[in-house]
């Protein structure tokens, strides 16, 4: 069970978390839904692709680590550039104009399609597999020999990555929004926008900051998914109704809620399709194991998961989880 | 001439002029208080000085500087402070990280302020690690107010200090604003409870659709018997 479903699960939490944040961060400071979050994900883990493929041509590697992590900085960069040249290209141009959000959220879903067809023209529409590096931290047979159980635990290298990233990336985010002075004024700045102006913070830095970290947060979120996957520019069209799921079950604006949303819609998503037909062969007498799978529902209907605990939430509680606003 | 001043404003949202050739001054170390009916203009009188509605007449003076095209956030840097009435305080974040914002344009060392300002509201230093939307009207104010101190203004502006607030603690505030302006600063403020502002102001102007009506101390418009009885219920 904790095979395939709690170290997946923590994992595919892990990602959605990361990038529900990004969404949660750019609605709690622009105050509109970017679609375009999903693409800028994508955008980030092909940026880390390429470089990466640069590294391996020059023979550089991390050993037993997946040389993704080397490029890494790097496809940060990339991607930090992305939005803030969108942002002054495109969103910019918004927000002097004082657009309803409406606007923005239709801006960005013009900004998605954008950025799949420019991916799709730079990397093609392929499965790209760039993991390389060891495959398994803890292989089945070599846990089994540890702890003398029946049942083997695998932990996938790219999974235990994801996990320990995730849990860094969230410290550091959360030490600047709380600690540091720019982070103390863009929680201001998302809490009231004309005191914030009154008080003297310039919106167009905060802005940018914002745009920084979505940015980081994005490629980083979308490079350990393509690891722990493979990296296929479409999924993350798909990726997106996750994540914005994650975002709202948790209350959007509110990061918290983006991290435990994550979680939430991660682990629904794998109790759900998860088969349970050897946990019920342990449970039940010998012989009455069933033939099946025994799954709730079929892989193929994952996404109707994150759909229906969205409206769920919103029918019960519109607010989310964390009721929030403001970062 | 005051420390202060905004002369002969004309101004208003979209094209009708609100403001008519309203005149408001105040000078340093003084309480000055707008008063009037409501939709007297009196908000937008404030808003005017400082700049957040442009003026289609007049201007707005300080020290001997005409401060009249400067934005808000320039205003800010040049030594006003400003308490709107409504969403004067950042309601997530916590008093002291409140307080720090409103330092956000010092680069110096603002500790010394942030002693002053816990000195003058002692409760705030009480609650400094809790969130500023946890906290009773009177003691938001009070943040709103500490807020605005923080860059070491010498003008506050004050938009309705008391509005919803207790009487007993409306008095305190008052206490404090006159303890403000005992330390040197120049407070303009608009009140909803005429008679208790005008009997701490220094200077007190009554608007009337937009003009000025009465100008004069605190004190004397107090006693002046059109005032009573228009204004201050007899």
């Amino acid at each position: 069970m904790s095979n395939f479903a709690i170290v997946p699960g923590l994992a595919y939490g892990s990602q959605l978390a990361l990038g529900a944040l990004g969404v949660t961060l750019v609605y709690g400071v622009l105050r509109f839904s970017n679609f375009a979050h999903g693409e800028i994900m994508s955008f980030g883990a092909m940026a880390t692709i390429l470089v990466t493929w640069a590294l391996q041509a020059r023979g550089i590697n991390l050993g037993p680590l997946p040389t993704a992590l080397l490029a890494l900085p790097v496809g940060i960069a990339i991607t930090i550039g992305l939005c803030l040249v969108t942002d002054r290209l495109v969103y910019r141009y918004y927000r002097q104009a004082k657009t309803q959000p409406v606007t923005y959220l239709i801006v960005s879903v013009g900004l998605m399609f954008l950025l799949g067809g420019l991916i799709r023209f730079i990397i093609g529409p392929n499965d790209q597999v760039f993991n390389d590096g060891t495959r398994f931290i803890l292989k089945a047979g070599a846990f089994k020999a540890m702890t003398g159980l029946d049942q083997g635990l695998a932990i996938k290298t790219s999974q235990s990555i994801t996990v320990v990233t995730a849990v860094i990336i969230v410290c550091v985010l959360f030490w600047f929004l709380n600690k540091t002075r720019a982070g103390k004024s863009m929680r201001a700045y998302s809490d009231n926008e004309d005191l914030a102006l009154l008080s003297g913070i310039n919106p167009e830095r905060v802005v940018m900051v914002t745009w920084i970290i979505t940015g980081a947060l994005a490629c980083i979120a979308g490079t350990l998914y393509g690891l722990d996957k493979s990296y296929k520019p479409f999924t993350f069209l798909q990726l997106l109704l996750p994540i914005f799921a994650s975002a709202i079950v948790g209350g959007i604006g509110n990061p918290f809620g983006a991290i435990a949303g994550g979680f939430v819609i991660a682990f629904s998503e794998l109790f759900v399709t998860f088969a349970y037909k050897k946990v019920l062969a342990y449970l039940l007498p010998s012989g009455f194991a069933p033939d099946g799978l025994v799954q709730l529902l079929s892989t193929d209907y994952k996404f109707s998961v994150s759909f229906m605990i969205l409206v769920i939430v919103l029918l019960i509680k519109p607010t989310g989880l964390f009721s929030g606003r403001t970062l | 001439m005051s420390f202060l001043i905004g002369k002969e404003m004309s101004a208003g949202y979209g094209g009708t002029d609100i403001l008519h050739a309203c005149t408001i001054g105040v000078e340093q170390g003084e309480i000055a208080v707008v008063v009037g009916p409501n939709g007297a203009g009196k908000s937008t009188a404030m808003k005017a000085v400082f700049g957040m509605l442009p003026l289609r007449e007049g201007s707005v003076l300080m020290g001997d500087r005409d401060i009249t095209h400067l934005k808000p956030q320039e205003r800010v840097r040049n030594g006003m402070g400003f308490v709107p009435q409504n969403n004067n305080v950042f309601t997530s974040l916590t008093v002291q990280e409140n307080l720090e914002m409103g330092a956000f344009i010092r680069r110096d060392d603002f500790s010394d302020t942030l002693t002053q300002v816990f000195d003058l509201f002692p409760v705030l230093k009480e609650k400094r690690s809790q969130a500023a939307g946890e906290l009773s009207g009177g003691q938001r104010q009070q943040v709103a107010v500490g807020r605005a101190l923080m860059t070491q203004p010498q003008v506050l502006m004050l938009d309705e200090p008391t509005a919803g607030v207790s009487p007993i603690v409306m008095d305190e505030l008052f206490d404090r604003i006159i303890e403000i302006a005992r330390s040197g600063i120049a407070i303009l403020m608009v009140e909803q409870n005429a008679k208790q502002a005008l009997s701490i102001a220094d200077k007190g102007y009554v608007l009337v659709q937009g003009s000025n009506r009465y100008t004069d101390t605190g004190s004397a418009l107090l006693a002046n018997p059109n005032v009573r009885k228009a204004f201050l219920g007899g």
